[in-house]
């Protein structure tokens, strides 16, 4: 009798690493990139710096990018910022607030089947440059608008 | 543990309209509190959305999204009745998982 619960025990745990390697096996590369996070990227100070962490060598200003924002927010601490790319094969879109601590606030993937646009709510310390920056078919372009901050949001 | 994500996904047109609300505090790391000690930053860092085994949007954020983070995107390919899932993961480990059902239009 303890010979069979010992054999269960070992079919058992035998079972689990095969579940174990079937997941990892599963995994896409991409998959598992989505749970990193671009330190690099997130403590840059400017918009230059900012497109090389995030793996470009420059950046085009296109206007087939629109940010949609009002030009004055009242509350820096919830700025509604939206953004709409027409450019095809959009992969990803960033967005970059120049005069805050760090210039980038978020960067969003945008799989095939997704739409180029994306709408989030972000915190400016004060009145600043918004950056939209767009991958396309593997090269950067970006669009800019002034937010003017009534009262600053990062507390203090 | 955080509240439950509030998610809205319905279908209008041929898309699937996604509006998310999260429950984070998203501190910053630079705000002090009464005592002039500066309050440790606390900010989701990582956030995937997927429908049907597929990733349908992925973030990456630091801490300049505003607290209680709201995300509005739109995918196609969604019918209703279909789930919508999404996750997040923040710098101190902590994560979430909702799930949502896709309504008609």
């Amino acid at each position: 009798m303890d010979i069979k619960r010992r054999e269960v025990l070992k079919a058992g745990s035998g079972a689990g690493v095969l579940a174990l390697a079937a997941a990892a096996g599963l995994m896409k590369p991409g998959e598992a990139l989505a749970q990193e996070w671009n330190k690099a990227a997130f403590s840059t100070k400017s918009f230059a710096d900012t497109v090389k962490a995030l793996g470009g060598g420059g950046s085009t200003e296109s206007r087939d990018i629109q940010i949609t924002a009002p030009d004055i927010a009242e509350n820096g601490a919830v700025v509604p910022i939206s953004i709409e790319s027409r450019l095809a094969k959009t992969q990803a879109i960033a967005i970059m607030i120049e005069k805050n601590p760090n210039t980038l606030s978020a960067n969003f993937e945008i799989p095939a089947g997704t739409d180029p646009f994306v709408t989030t709510r972000v915190k400016m310390g004060e009145t600043s440059n918004v950056y939209a920056l767009v991958k396309a078919d593997g090269k950067y372009y970006h669009a800019v608008k002034e937010i003017k901050v009534t009262i600053g949001g990062c507390g203090g | 543990m955080a509240d439950a994500m509030r998610i809205r996904a319905n279908i209008v047109g041929d898309k699937v309209e996604v509006r998310v609300l999260m429950s984070h505090e998203m501190e910053t790391g630079q705000r002090k509190d009464a005592r002039g000690d500066i309050v440790p930053a606390h900010f989701i860092q990582n956030v995937t959305v997927t429908h049907a085994g597929k990733t349908v949007l992925s973030a990456q954020w630091g801490p300049a999204i505003s607290k209680n983070p709201f995300v509005h995107f739109r995918f196609k390919g969604g019918k209703p009745g279909e789930k919508v899932t999404i996750s997040w993961v923040d710098n101190q480990g902590d994560k979430r998982t909702d799930e949502a059902t896709i309504s008609g239009g």
